[in-house]
């Protein structure tokens, strides 16, 4: 995978603080877990996290603490440490089946939609535009859905509110910034406008989520029109 | 909240804490997970708990969910301790993690999407990718935590605040971008700015 388009750089700090919204941490989750570089630079963001952790004034902790934890620890001894290797292995052995397996989904993909887009149920849009809500939570704002775009078809150019993100995870389309195939990030804020036009041979599959649900809506009842009529 | 100016939050750190620097808290966390050493973990604690707490009150939870929430952070620290590398993180930044997924799977009833757990532990995918990583792990490892409140002090007032309300209110983009009713544009660029000096003030610093 040769990916060209990465996180910004606020993106990043936002993930790695926790202050994004469920849809758009998902989005970002997975373009890290595909990108080796963005991987690298998420660890230096967790480090400033760190370093505030570290530099923060203490708060008293109730005297029963530590005492309530030594006594949970010694009741069972080794139980949950061996129930967490065993969840850790599980994951390693699964991560190293899905990398075996070239399977087409970023792994923290497979939590909301399981192990292949192959099973994803699809609702039409219009003919060659399709949807799939993918159930994060909205206690801040926000939406995530997967997008299937057919060849040859553009959204109409929009903007919007807030930041938007766009993973492709199949496919590619081109606008005004670039080409974006597999791996590819597109992490635009509202002063970016673009129109893009799906040009691979087979449907542009892309994860995409947004912090301003209202435009996010509005933009999908019209976000394509076909190049070749239908 | 009112938006302190970082001149007040420098007051509030804790530089005298550990004259030995953090690496002693690496190799101690380190330790753990191989001898379980409750004596060990018992330091840890002591350094840690306190903090933790202090972070998740600043998210904005009650004391009581921020010392449950605290409990439940540090049993992962015991329960999740071979999962931790000293060599790719400072114990600060590991537990930072883990208290900042507790606190958002608590208040969002849904887990934090994580890129990949176990990248913690082994190299996974990663082998293909070496170089500038490596370096800057250890350079974030050699700053001590009175550089790191130098750091913090050298940012222009509006970048330091923006990474304050990101990491401890955990406020999004268009969150401060409200609240300062400051474009959306610029809080990003203040964010990316800040971030890019703190990384090559780490850089320069070793
Ligand atoms: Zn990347």
């Amino acid at each position: 995978m040769n990916i060209k388009h990465h996180l910004d750089e606020a993106t990043l700090v936002s993930y790695t603080a926790g202050s994004m919204s469920q849809a758009m941490a998902l989005v970002v989750a997975c373009h890290i877990s595909m990108c080796p570089v963005c991987r690298d630079r998420v660890h230096d963001s967790e480090a400033i996290g760190g370093m505030l952790l570290e530099s923060l004034n203490p708060a008293p902790v109730s005297d029963d603490s530590l005492a309530q934890i030594l006594a949970c620890l010694d009741e069972e001894p080794d139980l949950n440490t061996q129930l967490e290797a065993k969840r850790v292995e599980t994951s390693i052995a699964k991560n190293k089946q899905w990398l075996a397996t070239h399977s087409d989904i970023p792994r923290p993909l497979d939590d909301y939609i399981g192990d292949s887009l192959e099973n994803v149920e699809w609702k039409r849009i219009v003919p060659g535009v399709y949807y799939h809500d993918l159930p994060c939570k909205t206690e801040r704002r926000g939406a995530s859905r997967l997008l299937r775009i057919a060849p040859g078809k553009a959204m109409l150019p929009h903007s919007h509110d807030g930041n938007e993100l766009t993973l492709i995870l199949r496919g590619s389309y081109t606008d005004e910034i670039g080409r974006f195939t597999a791996g590819d990030i597109a992490d635009l804020d509202n002063e970016i406008q673009h129109q893009p036009l799906v040009d691979s041979s087979e449907d542009c599959i892309c994860l995409i989520a947004t912090d301003a649900p209202l435009k996010f809506s509005t933009l999908l009842g019209k976000i394509v029109q076909p190049m070749t009529g239908f | 909240m009112e938006n302190k100016p970082p001149g007040d939050d420098m007051d509030n750190v804790a530089v005298m804490q550990q004259p030995e620097g953090p690496q002693v808290w690496n190799s101690m966390l380190s330790d753990l997970a191989e001898t379980k050493d409750k004596a060990l973990y018992v330091k840890l604690f002591r350094h840690f708990a306190p903090k933790v707490k202090a972070y998740i009150i600043r998210l904005g939870l009650v004391e009581t969910t921020a010392e449950e929430l605290m409990q439940e952070t540090m049993l992962s620290v015991w329960r999740k301790a071979h999962l931790y590398n000293a060599s790719k993180a400072a114990a600060s930044t590991w537990i930072f993690t883990l208290a900042r997924n507790q606190s958002i799977d608590r208040m969002r009833k849904q887990k934090y999407p994580e890129y990949s757990l176990e990248a913690w532990q082994e190299g996974g995918h990663e082998e293909q990718h070496e170089g500038p990583g490596e370096e800057q792990d250890v350079c974030e490892q050699a700053v001590t935590s009175d550089r790191m409140a130098k750091v913090i002090s050298q940012l222009p007032e509006d970048q330091a605040q923006v990474i304050y309300m990101s990491f401890y209110e955990g406020r999004s983009h268009s969150d401060i971008s409200e609240r300062l009713g400051v474009p959306l544009g610029s809080v990003k660029s203040r964010i990316r700015l800040a971030s890019e000096k703190i990384k090559m003030m780490w850089r320069d610093d070793v």
